[in-house]
C-alpha cells in the first residue's frame, strides 16, 4: 500500500498543487493572489503532461537512428546523441576528435544531470511493488540507451507529444496572466483597489445611485 | 484548388486578416476591412455547408499529415450548420459594430478592437472545424482570451466591465484547465487526440480513468458554455460589453461551446460509454432548474441587458434538455434551438445596443414609453421578445415545438408529460420578464418628450435583419429541422447508432 502510494508521487503532488491552486483562487479576495492561485493551478496540470509522457527507462526523445552505424563499438557512440542540444552531429565529431579532453568534459556533465534526473522522473510507470530502491539501483536513461545502440536493440524514448502539447499549454498560461494581471491594473486605475470585497461595496453602491436617477 | 481546401479556409481567413486590421487606421476603414473577411467566411462556410449537405463529412489534414498522427480538420452537417451560423452573426454585427462602437470605445482602439473580434471569431470557427481534441482547447482559448478584452473594452461606458471580464477571466480558465487535465487523462488511456481515434481506442472501455476524464470534460466544457450552476460569469460579462460584443457573443460563443459538448459526448465518448446516463441525467435535472431559476432572476431585475443575459442562461436549459434526451430528435432540436437562440438573441440584443446609441442607457426606467420615440427598434425588439416566449410564427415556436415533441418521444426517468409541462411553465415565466419590458416601452408615458438621437442606418439594417430573420424561420423553418435532423443523425452515427431507435 505504501508502495502503491510512494511510486505515484508525482501524482500526489499533481493533486496537492491543484487543490491548493483551487483553493486560493476561491478563497483570496485580492485580485493578483488570485491570479496567483490561478497560475498555481495551471502548472499542477504542466506537471501532470509532463509525468504522463515520461517512459521509465526512457531516454530524451531525439531520434538516435542513423548514428549507430558509425557509433557502434566505440565508446562515446551514446554519449554523442545523449548531447542533444541540436548542434548538428558533424560539428560534434570533430571537436571530439581534435580534443579528447573535451570529450571527458561533455560525459561528466551529461552524466551528472542524468543522476539528477533518472530517480525522480523515472518512477511513475515502475511496475507496482518496484520502488524506489529499484529505481535508484537502475541505470541512468542515458546508459540505457548508449548499451540499447551498443548492442542494436531498440532504443526506449519518452514520449514527446505530452511535452508538447504543454508547450502550447504554458503559452496559452502566460497569455491568461499577463491578460488577467492587464485587467487587474485596469481594475487598479478605475477603482483604486484591488480587493474583492471593497470592489463589490463600490459596484453595490453604484448600483443604488443609478436606480436613484 | 480553393474548393479542396474549403474546410480550412473559414478559420484561416479571420485569423490571417487580424493582424493586419490592427494596421489599419482606427476609423470606419478597420471595420469594413473586417466586415468584408467575415461576409468572406460566410461564403465559404455556406459553400462547405452546401458541398457537405451533398458530398458527406469533409476531413482535411493540415500539413498533409494523415489523420490519426498529423492534426486534421473534420467537418459534419453539424459542423458546417455552426459554422455558418457564427460567420453569418459575425458578418451581422461587424457593420452594426462599426456605427455602435464609435460611441462605446475610445477613440485609439478601434482597430484593435475589430483586430481582437477576428481572433475571437477565428477562434469559434476553429473549434468547430477540428477534429482534433487538443485542438479544440487551443481554439476555445484564442476565441476565450479575445473575448475577456472585448468585454473589458466596456469599461469606458461603465467600469464594472473590468470587474466582469476578470470574473470571466478566472471561470473561464478554470473551464479551460478542467478540460484540458480531462484531455490529459484520455491520452493516457488511449494514446491519441484525433476524436474519432479516440473513439476507436475507446470502445469497451469503462474504467475510472475514463470516467475522471469524462467527469472533466464535460465539467470543463459545462464551465464554458454556462450551465446553470456555473453560470456566474454570463450575466454581468454580457451585460456590461460592449453592444455589438453581446449581440455576437450570446448568439455564437455559448453556442459553439454547446457543438463542443456535443462533439465530446457523441463523437468522442459515443454511447458505448456506459457512464453517460449519469451525464444526461444531470443534464436533464440541470437543464430544468436552470430553466425557472434564470427565468425567475430575469423577471426581477432592473436592467434590459442583465435581463436578456439570464434569459440566455435559461434558453440554455432548453438546449441540455435537449442534448440529454441523447435521440436523434432530441439532439437535433437542441441544433434547431441553437440557430433560432442565436438569431432572436442578436436581434435582441441589438435592439438594446440601438436604444443605448440613442439614450444612453439600458435600465428599464430608460424604456419608458420608447414604442413613439424608436417605433423600429421598438418592433423589432418585440419580434425578438415574442420569439424568446414562443408565440407561433416566430422561430421560437418552432423550436419549443420541436423540443416537446423530441421529449415525447424519448425515455426518460420521469414522466415526459412532465418535463413538457416543464418547458411550457418556463415559457409562461418569459412572458413575464419579456412583457415587463414590453408594458415599459409600449404602455408608460415617457418621462419626456426629448428627442432621442437618429440611430444610424449600419445598426437598424443588421437589426432588421435578423428580426425578419427571426420571422422568416418561424415561417418556413422545414429545412431547417430537416438539416439539424440529418446533422443529430452524422452526430450520433459515429456513437454505435444507439440513437436512430427512435
Amino acid at each position: 500500500m505504501i508502495e502503491f502510494i510512494l511510486a505515484r508521487y508525482n501524482y500526489w503532488i499533481v493533486i496537492a498543487l491543484m487543490m491548493t491552486g483551487l483553493y486560493i483562487v476561491f478563497s483570496r479576495g485580492n485580485l493578483v493572489k488570485t491570479l496567483i492561485g490561478l497560475n498555481l493551478f495551471q502548472t499542477s496540470v504542466f506537471i501532470f503532461y509532463i509525468t504522463m509522457g515520461k517512459v521509465f527507462g526512457g531516454t530524451a526523445p531525439i531520434l538516435l537512428g542513423g548514428h549507430a552505424e558509425e557509433g557502434h563499438g566505440e565508446e562515446h557512440g551514446g554519449d554523442h546523441a545523449e548531447s542533444t542540444h541540436g548542434t548538428a552531429y558533424g560539428e560534434h565529431e570533430d571537436s571530439y576528435a581534435s580534443d579528447p579532453l573535451h570529450e571527458g568534459g561533455a560525459v561528466n556533465t551529461i552524466e551528472e544531470t542524468h543522476a539528477e534526473l533518472s530517480p525522480g522522473e523515472s518512477l511513475h510507470t515502475a511496475p507496482e511493488g518496484a520502488v524506489n530502491e529499484l529505481a535508484r539501483a537502475e541505470t541512468p536513461a542515458g546508459d540505457v540507451a548508449k548499451a540499447a545502440l551498443d548492442h542494436g536493440t531498440e532504443i526506449l524514448y519518452s514520449n514527446p507529444l505530452p511535452h508538447v502539447l504543454i508547450l502550447t499549454a504554458i503559452v496559452v498560461g502566460v497569455a491568461t496572466t499577463a491578460v488577467g494581471l492587464s485587467l487587474a491594473v485596469r481594475i487598479r486605475e478605475a477603482y483604486g483597489t484591488v480587493e474583492e470585497d471593497r470592489l463589490e461595496a463600490i459596484d453595490n453602491q453604484d448600483d443604488r445611485a443609478e436606480v436613484l436617477v | 484548388m480553393l474548393l479542396d481546401d474549403l474546410p480550412v479556409l473559414p478559420v484561416i481567413l479571420p485569423l490571417i486578416a487580424a493582424p493586419v486590421c490592427l494596421l489599419l487606421p482606427n476609423n470606419k476603414l478597420s471595420g469594413s476591412f473586417a466586415t468584408v473577411v467575415a461576409w468572406g467566411a460566410f461564403i465559404l462556410s455556406v459553400m462547405l455547408l452546401q458541398q457537405i449537405a451533398t458530398g458527406g463529412a469533409a476531413e482535411y489534414a493540415l500539413g498533409g499529415w494523415a489523420s490519426p498522427l498529423g492534426i486534421v480538420y473534420r467537418i459534419d452537417l453539424a459542423g458546417a450548420i455552426v459554422m455558418s451560423l457564427v460567420s453569418l452573426m459575425a458578418a451581422v454585427t461587424l457593420p452594426y459594430a462599426i456605427e455602435s462602437i464609435r460611441a462605446e470605445i475610445n477613440g485609439y482602439q478601434i482597430s484593435a478592437f475589430f483586430a481582437m473580434f477576428l481572433i475571437c471569431f477565428a477562434g469559434l470557427m476553429g473549434v468547430v472545424a477540428t477534429g482534433d481534441a487538443f485542438n479544440v482547447f487551443v481554439f476555445l482559448e484564442i476565441s476565450s482570451l479575445s473575448t475577456y478584452t472585448l468585454v473589458a473594452l466596456g469599461a469606458k461606458r461603465d467600469r464594472r466591465a473590468l470587474t466582469a471580464a476578470f470574473t470571466y477571466l478566472v471561470l473561464g480558465t478554470i473551464g479551460a484547465t478542467f478540460f484540458v487535465i480531462g484531455l490529459g487523462l484520455l491520452y493516457q488511456v488511449t494514446g491519441t487526440l484525433n476524436m474519432l481515434d479516440i473513439n476507436e481506442q475507446m470502445q469497451g472501455q469503462d474504467n475510472k480513468v475514463v470516467r475522471a476524464g469524462y467527469a472533466f470534460i464535460v465539467t470543463g466544457i459545462a464551465l464554458k458554455l454556462a450551465m446553470f450552476p456555473l453560470h456566474r460569469w454570463l450575466p454581468d460579462a454580457y451585460t456590461y460589453a460592449p453592444s455589438a460584443v453581446t449581440a455576437f457573443l450570446a448568439s455564437t460563443s455559448t453556442k459553439v461551446a454547446i457543438y463542443a459538448m456535443l462533439r465530446f459526448l457523441f463523437t468522442v465518448f459515443g454511447f458505448s460509454f456506459g457512464f453517460a446516463d449519469v451525464a444526461f441525467t444531470f443534464f436533464l435535472i440541470l437543464g430544468l432548474i436552470g430553466m425557472f431559476y434564470a427565468s425567475t432572476v430575469a423577471i426581477f431585475r432592473e436592467d434590459v441587458k442583465m435581463i436578456l443575459a439570464y434569459s440566455s442562461v435559461a434558453q440554455i436549459g432548453y438546449m441540455l434538455l435537449g442534448i440529454s434526451f441523447a435521440t436523434v430528435d432530441g439532439v437535433g432540436a437542441a441544433l434547431v434551438h441553437v440557430v433560432q437562440h442565436a438569431v432572436m438573441k442578436s436581434a435582441l440584443f441589438m435592439a438594446v445596443g440601438a436604444v443605448f446609441f440613442a439614450v444612453g442607457s439600458h435600465r428599464l426606467s430608460a424604456y419608458k414609453g420608447l414604442a413613439k420615440k424608436m417605433p423600429i427598434t421598438t418592433a423589432a425588439f418585440l419580434i425578438g421578445g415574442l420569439s424568446l416566449i414562443g408565440v407561433p410564427l416566430t422561430g421560437g415556436f418552432i423550436s419549443k415545438w420541436v423540443l416537446i415533441q423530441a421529449a415525447f418521444g424519448s425515455v426518460q426517468p420521469v414522466p415526459t408529460l412532465l418535463i413538457v409541462l416543464m418547458i411550457v411553465a418556463s415559457s409562461l415565466l418569459a412572458v413575464a420578464y419579456v412583457g415587463r419590458i414590453a408594458w415599459t416601452m409600449l404602455l408608460e408615458d415617457p418621462d419626456n418628450n426629448a428627442p432621442v438621437k437618429a440611430v444610424p442606418l449600419g445598426m437598424t439594417i443588421p437589426m432588421l435583419l435578423m428580426a425578419g430573420l427571426t420571422l422568416y424561420l418561424g415561417i418556413d423553418a422545414g429545412g431547417l429541422i430537416e438539416l439539424c435532423r440529418a446533422a443529430a443523425e452524422s452526430l450520433l452515427g459515429t456513437g454505435l447508432g444507439f440513437g436512430s431507435a427512435s
